[in-house]
């Protein structure tokens, strides 16, 4: 079992408190590795995880849309699409003060262990162009309300949130 | 996903069927250049009505097809497109630059 890294861990310090919002239990884990074939079992299962807690379906498919867009980049840019490392994935409730009322939401944290990425080359491109390429981080920031790149030690960490509107929230 | 090609007077027709993403795009993208390209198809239609999910990969390759096509002189054109396929052309503002039907009966027509 020599060929099996360690995956990433969720936090090595209480980092957490300095991220806006509050973070809620953890709903749901994944880690696999960062061979492109995985891809669709991540989003299966994210929506389905999106679903149980009631996003409407259009953002069902943009918050899914964004994990794989999001491991998509970790594959080809931080891995260098090598298929064999480790990518973890911590999905948990999220909460915030908006308009004087408590807003729940889900929280997308990602981690991996390849190159840092360098955070001013994270800007989607104008989609005035039309050529190939560079929608993946448009499709994210569109799709997401919070969208914040950290690098910890060894350890690249995206996280993604997105609020529920009050009246769908199952939260 | 599976890719299928139909040949009808001087259209290729592809049939995708299931998820274009990053594990399969590199496939979609070699066979819809190569019919644009090697064999000069002179119209090339894409059928995405089997197409449940395209990623921006996916888009990238269609966005190839489509500049490949013009350099060649030939057409290059979609339809059937999901509500996932149509959400990702429209936040990509690329809906209006493909030529984009609702069936075949119409794409074939046009």
């Amino acid at each position: 079992m020599s060929h099996v890294k360690t995956f990433p861990s969720r936090a090595r310090s209480n980092d957490h408190e300095r991220m806006p919002g509050c973070r809620g239990s953890l709903l749901l884990m994944l880690a696999i590795y960062s061979n492109p074939k995985w891809l669709s079992v991540v989003r299966g299962a994210v929506e389905r995880l999106t679903e149980t807690l009631g996003f409407p379906p259009a953002q069902c498919r943009s918050i899914t849309r964004a994990v794989d867009e999001a491991l998509t980049n970790i594959v080809r840019h931080s891995y260098g699409n090598r298929p064999d490392q480790p990518i973890a994935m911590y999905f948990r409730r999220a909460h915030r003060q908006h308009d004087g009322e408590v807003q729940r939401g889900l929280e997308v944290l990602l981690c991996d262990r390849g190159l840092a990425v360098n955070p001013t080359a994270l800007q989607a491109r104008p989609l005035e162009e039309i050529r190939p390429g560079g929608l993946g981080l448009h499709f994210i920031r569109q799709s997401m309300d919070s969208v914040e790149f950290s690098r910890k030690g060894p350890t690249n960490r995206l996280r993604l949130v997105k609020y529920l509107a009050q009246a769908n929230s199952s939260l | 996903m599976q890719i299928s090609t139909r040949y009808h007077d001087k259209t290729t027709i592809f049939d995708l069927s299931g998820d274009i993403d990053f594990a399969n795009s590199p496939e979609v993208r070699r066979s819809v250049l190569s019919e644009i390209q090697e064999n000069r198809a002179p119209r090339v239609v894409v059928n995405l009505s089997e197409v449940r999910y395209i990623d921006s990969s996916g888009v990238a390759s269609l966005v190839e097809g489509l500049k490949a096509s013009r350099d060649c002189g030939s057409r290059f054109i979609l339809f059937g497109l999901s509500t996932a396929a149509r959400e990702v052309l429209q936040l990509s503002r690329l809906i209006k630059v493909f030529e984009v039907y609702e069936n075949e009966e119409q794409a074939m027509a046009s």
